[in-house]
């Protein structure tokens, strides 16, 4: 390495703990993300230039025309709208964007989001933000914290990271803007999508007894009368064939369906096609409340029922390679 | 509580709201009123009814304006200003058509763009109201109409609280404050152009001040003119009011109606000796338009960038278009071209054949009761005015074609300059060297400022007499007839007392407000490349050179911006205390090597560091429980507590890590 390439790899690793932001514009980082100097940058918009160079005109006109009022009040504008730069640096430094919360929501719908920001000491107007194509105008009062909605579109399942964000102001003249890029390590669940249509799971277990009627459609036993039965359960035909009353025993719970969702038991499918189809059969099942128990390639999720089991195997089948 | 503003995908294409727009309107309005002065009348009402219809329009017809109601619109004002003009470039039709398009401007002032293109051009207008007048009420008034220029701008800017309009005005009011240091340094240290880059603009109107000429009845527009000619402070005690003549054209010809200075007088300067008290004074004379430069009675040597003409009239070398300020000292008693030379004694007896004959009769008939007596004729000249049934009065009646015959024989009625006239044309009938002196006499002194206020109503006409072993003498017919227009600290030189409208108390306020004007015009207005390189002054620069003034500038525009980035990089320390304290302790722990990590709780952090360094074991446990007790024993953490806490861990002192 020569040694005009070592400096300037040592200025380039200065910069960048110098100027944070120039790294974390790549990398995520947690949350909370604090704005400050280093991280905050401003120039001036279309509109700064164009009335800086009307500025200058006043400036070279006065001067030529010695006419020192309007030397005084050109010099007073362009004074406030330098100092505008700082009112604007001022409206993001050390703000802090706290959290960030998120609902699961199945791959193509829109997530919505809600974001949180914490203004400090310090009240700040006209703050924006631009994430995922769409903006956002709100204004934040002192030591208040304010919570953004919004709704991200996904495409596929698993983790989403959350999109680079910039928070930005042209507060209060529209002369200078200020922004800083937020970007942080926060991710989203996106469960699969379902198939829209498809069959039954198959189950070699349910296919023995097919035929057998289904559960709670007959009553299921009878029994021998006990003090305090209700009447109306009592089996009066039957009953008049025996010495003693029989009672349909409706109590019992009927037997529930098991569905054992098995990755092996499709065959001929590409793996997308059967985290689809097992994700409906899960959503099938937990809206039906059945027990279900899931057999995935790397692991297996033993019966259960539940909005607990459904989002394990939800996450489960989400991260599927 | 939670504001949440509507998400639009594209903000800056979103209408301007209803409080934007009367802003902007309210800023045009002030545009139009800065400019009212020089606009024609017919313009200023027809730009506010403008300004009131877009208002309405976009209140009760909103939208877009059609194209058939905008074009004839701006060709109207456009027919209308040529026409009233002739033309349509220079400074006074052109800024006519630049305010009458900021008008018309609201008419399309739908979006963001327009608002701040019409914003930025209203400064621009702004500003330009200051060519035609730089005194301090325009320059007040034109400061103030930036207000609801700055509101209109920040009005523009998406996701804001509600305000009422004074809640809007005060941050605007405040940006403009915290700008008055930076635009003073600015103002004080920009080089000045010590010659324009470009042609400077002509006068489209000369101003009412002296002419070059004189005949009957050119001085009464001026002598009703109350406003400001020059200003004057003496270095000691002012002379007394029957010395305050300044003179500023000789005049020689006369064509029997007609008194001129033709260009003045060039040749050698005319000899002066001082006999008596000499007044050494500063002038700051309001723009003219001319070349020539008041001086007292007499100057002894032209300042800088002057000449002395050969009759002792001070000639600026460039026009003076802007205010002028210039040090001189005059002899207050004098004697002036004690040997007059053949040339000038036939231009001092000069008179048209064939006019005015009565007076010439009058002269010789003067001249053969005295003899050589000259100055015996000219005190009977003073004599025939005092007593000969004479009357001051600005409105004489006009004269024939003798006219000095009608004014001394006829009329008996008339001002300064039908006195002075008559008299230097009867001396030079009479065969004595004279001329006629126009210049200023009097002025108010105003004791509160210590100057001498002369105005344009001072304006005044009397003569010079060479007399024999004398020279040129001054003689005043004027006070003949009107002693007190010249003894008075007259404040105007009308006939009787002054008009209903001009009450005393009115006029003594004038008079203060002229101490504001004069320290405006002194301070602001005639700070030129001269002062500027006088500036520094006080501290032993005698003339700082421009690259001194930018080093200056560029000094202090890092400074204020360090004074700005202070305040701009300063946040308000936040938690109590105790919490404080310990950001302070773990700031200073981290540059030892133990960080604290953003999941953890104060004790876990301090007993991680009293594993760190086992043998401050006692005192950072001692500390993390006083910080729980401080923090979580109690809803109101105990002051006493919080400080003792804050000065432990202010004393801690964490041993070196020899690595």
């Amino acid at each position: 390495m020569t040694r005009v390439a070592r400096a300037w790899s040592a200025v380039l690793r200065r910069a960048e703990r110098r100027l944070p932001s120039l790294t974390r514009l790549r990398s995520p980082e947690a949350l909370p993300i604090v704005l400050h100097r280093r991280r905050i940058y401003i120039v001036p918009t279309g509109f700064g230039l164009g009335f800086t160079v009307l500025l200058a005109v006043m400036v070279l006109g006065a001067l030529n025309y010695s006419n020192n009022s309007a030397l005084l009040l050109t010099c007073l504008v362009g004074a406030a709208a330098a100092g505008s730069m700082l009112v604007a640096f001022r409206t993001l430094d050390g703000i802090a964007l706290t959290a960030i919360r998120a609902q699961t929501v199945v791959a193509g719908e829109d997530v919505p989001l809600t974001i949180d920001i914490a203004p400090g000491k310090r009240t700040r107007s006209s703050l924006q933000m631009d994430v995922a194509g769409r903006r956002l105008a709100f204004a934040v009062v002192s030591d208040v914290s304010v919570t953004l909605e919004l709704a991200l579109p996904t495409e596929q399942r698993g983790y989403m990271a959350m999109p680079r964000m910039r928070l930005f102001t042209t507060w209060p003249l529209g002369m200078f803007r200020a922004w800083s890029w937020l970007h942080p390590e926060h991710k989203v669940l996106v469960y699969p999508r379902a198939e829209a249509f498809g069959p039954p799971p198959r189950d070699p277990s349910l296919d023995a007894d097919r035929g057998r009627p289904h559960p709670g459609d007959e009553p299921a036993a009878l029994r021998m009368y006990r003090p305090g039965d209700p009447r109306r359960q009592i089996a009066w035909k039957l009953s008049a064939r025996h010495e003693f009353l029989l009672v349909k025993d409706m109590e019992q719970p009927a037997p529930e369906a098991e569905w054992q969702l098995s990755w092996q038991s499709m065959h001929g499918m590409d793996n997308e096609s059967r985290i689809a189809r097992l994700a409906r059969w899960v959503n099938e099942a937990h809206l039906a409340g059945y027990r279900w128990s899931l057999a995935l390639p790397d692991r297996l999720f033993d019966v259960a029922q539940g909005d607990e089991h459904f989002h394990r195997c939800m996450t489960a089948l989400a991260l599927q390679p | 509580m939670n504001f949440l503003y509507a998400l639009t995908h594209k903000v800056r294409e979103a209408p301007i709201s209803a409080g934007t727009f009367n802003l902007v309107c309210i800023t045009m309005a002030c545009v139009v009123a800065v400019h009212a002065s020089h606009l024609p009348i017919w313009l200023t009402l027809l730009l506010g009814f403008a300004l009131l219809a877009s208002h309405w329009r976009r209140r009760h017809r909103p939208g877009k304006t059609p194209m058939w109601l905008k074009l004839p619109l701006t060709l109207g004002l456009l027919a209308g200003i040529v026409v009233w003009y002739g033309n349509l470039f220079g400074r006074e039709p052109g800024s006519a058509f630049a305010v009458g398009l900021l008008v018309l401007k609201t008419f399309e002032c739908e979006t963001v763009r327009d608002v701040r293109v019409a914003v930025a051009f209203a400064c621009f207008a702004l500003m330009a109201a200051l060519l035609s007048d730089q005194g301090l009420v325009v320059t007040v008034a034109v400061a103030l109409a930036i207000v609801p220029a700055l509101m209109s701008l920040r009005s523009l800017e998406p996701g804001q609280a509600q305000r009422t309009i004074t809640q809007a005005a005060l941050p605007a009011l405040g940006l403009l404050a915290a700008a008055v240091p930076l635009a003073l340094l600015a103002f004080l240290f920009v080089p000045r152009l010590s010659e324009p880059l470009w042609g400077a603009p002509a006068a489209d109107t000369a101003k009412p001040g002296l002419s070059s000429s004189m005949s009957p009845g050119d001085l009464t527009e001026l002598l009703t003119d109350d406003s400001a000619a020059m200003r004057v402070s003496f270095d000691g005690v002012a002379p007394g009011p029957d010395q305050r003549y300044f003179r500023a054209f000789v005049m020689w010809n006369f064509d029997g109606r007609r008194w001129d200075h033709g260009y003045g007088r060039r040749g050698e300067v005319a000899g002066l000796l001082p006999q008596g008290p000499v007044a050494t004074y500063e002038i700051t004379l309001e723009a003219t338009h001319r070349r020539t430069l008041p001086a007292l009675d007499v100057p002894m040597a032209a300042p800088e960038g002057a000449r002395l003409s050969a009759d002792r009239e001070l000639s600026s070398n460039d026009r003076i278009d802007d205010v002028r300020r210039y040090r001189l000292s005059s002899a207050l008693g004098y004697g002036l071209q004690a040997d007059l030379d053949e040339n000038t004694r036939r231009l001092g007896l000069q008179l048209p054949p064939n006019f005015d004959p009565r007076a010439r009769a009058l002269a010789q008939q003067w001249r053969l009761t005295f003899g050589q007596n000259d100055e015996g004729i000219a005190r009977a000249a003073l004599g025939l005015f005092h007593d000969g049934g004479f009357r001051y009065t600005l409105a004489p009646a006009p004269l024939g074609r003798d006219s000095i015959d009608d004014f001394l024989f006829n009329t008996h009625e008339g001002f300064c300059e039908h006195y002075a006239s008559a008299f230097t044309f009867l001396m030079r009938a009479a065969g004595i060297p004279a001329r006629v002196v126009t210049g200023y006499q009097g002025g108010f002194y105003n004791r509160l400022g210590q100057y001498l206020l002369v105005r344009q109503s001072n304006a005044h006409a009397w003569s010079e007499v060479w007399l024999a072993g004398r020279g040129w003498v001054r003689f005043d017919p004027t006070g003949a007839v009107r002693p007190e227009r010249i003894a008075a600290d007259g404040t105007s030189a009308g006939d009787g007392s002054g008009p209903w409208y001009q009450p005393a108390w009115l006029q003594a306020a004038r008079n203060r407000w002229d101490i504001v004007n004069r320290l405006w015009a002194q301070g602001v207005t005639g700070f030129d490349a001269l002062r500027q390189r006088s500036l520094l002054q006080p501290f032993g620069v005698r003339e700082a050179p421009p690259s001194m003034l930018v080093t200056i500038l560029a000094s202090g525009i890092c400074l204020l911006a360090a004074i700005g980035l202070g305040w701009a990089l300063y946040r308000r320390p936040e938690g109590d205390v105790a919490q404080r304290a310990l950001a302070r302790l773990k700031a200073r722990l981290e540059r030892r090597g133990l960080a604290s990590r953003a999941s953890e709780a104060p004790g876990h952090y301090f007993s991680r560091a009293a594993r760190f360094w086992p043998s401050q074991r006692k005192e950072l446990e001692s500390l993390g429980t006083l910080y729980n007790h401080l923090t979580y024993a109690r809803s109101e953490p105990a002051p006493e507590l919080a400080r003792r806490f804050a000065r432990m861990a202010r004393e801690f002192r964490p041993p070196r890590v020899v690595k």
